[in-house]
């Protein structure tokens, strides 16, 4: 492991995918209003994301698939969060907050 | 590539700063208090992420990357930031939930992080002998059309549903005038 030839080595890919997913889970937990949830669920997104593309370009036999997959998987992200953000939109038209807290109408 | 003098120099130095740009959008994405640095943060980790693509042989994948992520996705979350004000404030809540909140997220994240940093160091990785196709822009097309043709269509219309669905959810509770 020399560090001109770092971008060849698929173990700084799938460690900083590791780190990616990480700091989107710490976010998951620590967020308390939803857009900031989404914000870190991105994040994870783009861990699974870059994971794929690094295994797909060291170790899959056909590196278009992965390319394909990863594609498809940011088409579905746009459209999450296109339907999670007017969600959040419908909840702050009837709560006026998007703390998670707040949203306890069902809380005995 | 040869014979330009340091050019290895340059590339390593270049993958640095990618590796460098996605690592400080992701702390600052999770980290800051304020929601709009959060969705700086994110679209600073996706340039990096769109960096790190290149390096992957996948410049296709780069661009799309950027058009989506830090053109359509970053920016839908910036309209709904203003559209409903999601401000943490920190007095609201105790010290002891706070602490008890960073915590857990500490922990989980570090074990996460080290079980699978661990995984993806140690695990045998088999390089394959053969590569089918070249994995360039043109035999993306070719495996989009006609291995990957009905999910390409699904997709289309996924996106379609969604795009009803969010304005169907979006008009629900708005006063007529």
């Amino acid at each position: 492991m020399t560090l001109t030839n770092l971008h060849e080595q698929l173990g700084v890919y799938l460690v900083l995918a590791a780190f990616l997913f990480a700091t989107g889970v710490y976010g998951l937990v620590r967020r308390r209003t939803l857009i900031g949830m989404l914000i870190a669920g991105e994040l994870i997104f783009a861990a699974a994301s870059l994971n794929l593309m690094a295994l797909n370009r060291f170790v899959a036999p056909d590196p278009a698939v992965g390319q394909i997959f990863v594609l498809f998987i940011m088409g579905l992200a746009a459209a999450e969060v296109a339907i999670a953000l007017s969600i959040v939109i419908a909840v702050y038209r009837n709560y006026r907050s998007v703390n998670a807290k707040d949203l306890s109408d069902l809380n005995g | 590539m040869t014979g330009f003098p340091g050019s290895e120099a340059i590339v390593a130095g270049i993958f640095l700063v990618a590796v460098a740009t996605t690592v400080a959008g992701a702390l600052i994405a999770a980290l800051t208090t304020r929601i709009i640095r959060s969705v700086c943060g994110l679209a600073l980790c996706c340039v990096g992420l769109a960096g790190l693509y290149y390096f992957l042989h996948s410049p296709f994948l780069a661009l799309m990357e950027i058009l989506i992520y830090v053109g359509a996705v970053c920016v839908t979350i910036v309209f709904a930031i203003m559209l409903a004000e999601p401000e943490e404030s920190a007095a609201q809540e105790k010290r002891g939930t706070v602490w008890l909140g960073s915590a857990v997220g500490l922990v989980l994240g570090g074990a996460i992080f080290w079980g699978l940093a661990r995984l993806g160091l140690a695990g045998p990785w088999s390089v394959p002998a053969t590569r089918v196709t070249d994995g360039s822009v043109p035999a993306l097309g070719v495996a989009l059309l006609t291995t990957y043709s009905m999910a390409f269509e699904l997709i289309s219309l996924v996106l379609l549903v969604a795009i009803l669905g969010a304005l169907v959810i979006a008009r629900t509770g708005r006063t007529q005038p």
